[in-house]
């Protein structure tokens, strides 16, 4: 775990060799239960950290703990603001981290009416973190999330339509967009393609891709579908039991995988 | 219990002890300190129904003295139910004066209206509140909003003007139209038409809420900012009837429609009924008394 597999250069904002975020020895005990434990690691801005496991392997307790949902019991979390100044996360003020939530960062949520008000129209949903940062223009605020959807492949006709109205694959890439609209430089996302149809899903993955490449975005992607940890990310984390016991670039695992719980994971998928 | 004047020793003055009342002065000192805030209180169980005017009636309670002259509002009426047994209740209890001119009142305790006639310094207006949370409907969480007033978070508060836009065509809140008081807090301004919004803004009187049910007392002191809310290209605007009152010819006042008989006839008269006597006693004449007066 100490090994910090450098990626091939994907930093793109000029920061170069400095990493966006920087994980030391988080761990997280329910009573006597592990969540995880000693997890360290680093992301360089426009990376993608993809997450695997089984379920219960401590994946969504590791990512609550990084995006500050979730206190860990032990271990730092630091951040590098846009300011270009790295900072720990669980030492700043709940209201500096509530902004960093809400501008720099995204949250794709497993299950999208966890991450969506389902009572408010589309065009609102992708605004309100707009008017969250001090948009008062109508007219601006809708054009964005017009453009928006667009861009996430949801027809300007329903942007007044609820959530509700749409299906899971619409309202998955309506969160998208709404998490995207302030520019976000660091996503994370838990099972993003969970629940939806294998073509639904191939078609998010498409998207997701797309728009990781364009924005350059660093994200980190739980999963537990080894698929989509190949097809989005450029690095990959396994655990078990609260332990990462594998890290590395995402073909060198999947074709080389060194522990043996990873050889098991690996030699578990489903050929068609 | 004996109603006639001067036996009214069956009560602490104005029906409340004065624990009560102190514990009350306190909340709304805390709040005249920080416009807009809400401060919770322990409110008290009072001879009416929640619904009715209890937070304001504890407020007004623990402000009124004996040299007080009360006047009590119900949608603008001084002559309905609410009004009227609010005013006796305070008459039995305290003793004091009452009236129903705004301009000679020192206390007045309303419910979904601000009078016509602006208020002085001096004055102390006192508004019913039934749910004194602006953010409620938004965010259920009692947690959470409390949050979002500590940090400031009010972008919420415009996705709700944003879906009114976007269903409507334009903002179609027309009651409980959220303000922002001296440049921090949102605020309910209690169930008053928006079209009265504009009449919190620097006022010279001082403006006091009470919550019963939900235990939460705010202010607004004299000659405080208070914004409505809106958006640069829908901006804040009030209800325009485009009509004056048919009784006494008052124009841009808040008008109710009356229905006169099931043919579709119809008035619209002022929902300030003191307002619209004094205009009348003075000799103005809407269109309805005019045709009488031909006849």
């Amino acid at each position: 775990m100490n090994a910090i597999d450098k990626p091939a250069g994907h930093g793109q904002d000029g920061t170069g060799e400095a990493p966006l975020l920087s994980v030391r020895s988080v761990s997280k005990f329910y009573g006597t239960r592990i969540g995880c434990q000693e997890v360290t690691f680093d992301l360089w801005p426009g990376e993608v950290l993809a997450i695997v496991g089984e379920s219960g392997s401590g994946k969504t307790t590791l990512l609550n703990c990084i995006s500050t949902r979730l206190p860990p019991s032990a271990g730092t979390v630091n951040y590098r603001v846009r300011t270009g100044e790295m900072r720990e996360l669980y030492r700043m003020s709940e209201a500096e981290r509530r902004l960093l939530m809400r501008t720099d960062w995204g949250f794709v949520h497993q299950n999208p009416a966890d991450g969506l008000r389902m009572t408010v129209s589309a065009g609102a949903n992708v605004g309100e973190r707009l008017m969250a940062v001090g948009d008062r223009h109508y007219g601006h605020i809708r054009d964005t999330a017009i453009d928006w959807l667009g861009r996430v492949e949801i027809g300007e006709d329903r942007v007044d339509d609820q959530p509700r109205a749409f299906s899971g694959g619409m309202r998955q890439r309506l969160q998208i967009a709404r998490n995207l609209v302030t520019g976000p430089r660091l996503v994370f996302m838990d099972e993003p393609t969970g629940g939806l149809d294998v073509s639904v899903q191939a078609r998010l993955l498409d998207l997701l891709r797309g728009l990781v490449a364009d924005l350059g975005l660093a994200a980190i992607v739980v999963t537990h579908d080894l698929a989509v940890a190949r097809l989005l990310s450029h690095r990959m984390m396994v655990m078990k039991e609260g332990r990462v016991v594998e890290t590395g670039l995402t073909d060198r695992v999947l074709d080389d995988p060194q522990a043996p719980y990873t050889q098991l994971l690996v030699s578990s998928i489903l050929q068609v | 219990m004996n109603a006639t004047a001067g036996a009214i020793a069956t009560y602490n003055f104005a029906y409340l002890d004065e624990q009560t009342k102190r514990m009350i002065r306190r909340a709304i000192l805390k709040g005249i300190a920080i416009p807009g805030y809400q401060v919770p209180f322990a409110s008290r169980e009072m001879p009416m129904p929640y619904g009715w005017g209890t937070g304001g009636v504890q407020v007004t309670a623990s402000i009124l003295g004996p040299d007080d002259t009360l006047k009590v509002i119900d949608q603008g009426a001084d002559d309905t139910t609410n009004a009227i047994s609010i005013r006796k209740f305070f008459q039995k209890t305290a003793g004091v004066a009452t009236t129903t001119r705004t301009g000679d009142a020192t206390v007045i305790q309303t419910r979904h209206r601000i009078p016509e006639t602006p208020l002085k310094s001096g004055q102390v207006l006192v508004y019913q509140v039934p749910i004194p949370e602006p953010l409620r409907f938004l965010e259920p969480r009692e947690t959470e909003t409390r949050k979002m007033h500590a940090l400031e978070e009010y972008g919420l508060m415009h996705v709700k003007l944003y879906e009114d836009i976007a269903r409507n065509g334009h903002i179609a809140t027309t009651y409980a139209y959220p303000v922002k008081v001296e440049g921090r807090y949102v605020m309910d301004p209690s169930p008053t038409p928006k079209f009265d919004n504009p009449k919190m803004h620097m006022s010279p009187a001082l403006q006091l809420f009470g919550a019963g049910r939900e235990k939460r007392i705010y202010a607004i002191p004299p000659f405080t900012r208070v914004v409505s809310l809106d958006f640069e290209d829908h901006p804040f605007t009030v209800q325009d009837f485009g009509r004056p009152c048919a009784l006494c010819g008052a124009e841009h006042v808040y008008l109710d429609e009356v229905i006169l008989d099931d043919a579709g006839g119809r008035m619209f008269i002022c929902s300030d009924t003191d307002h619209c006597e004094e205009r009348r006693e003075a000799g103005h004449a809407g269109e309805m008394l005019a045709g009488e007066a031909a006849q």
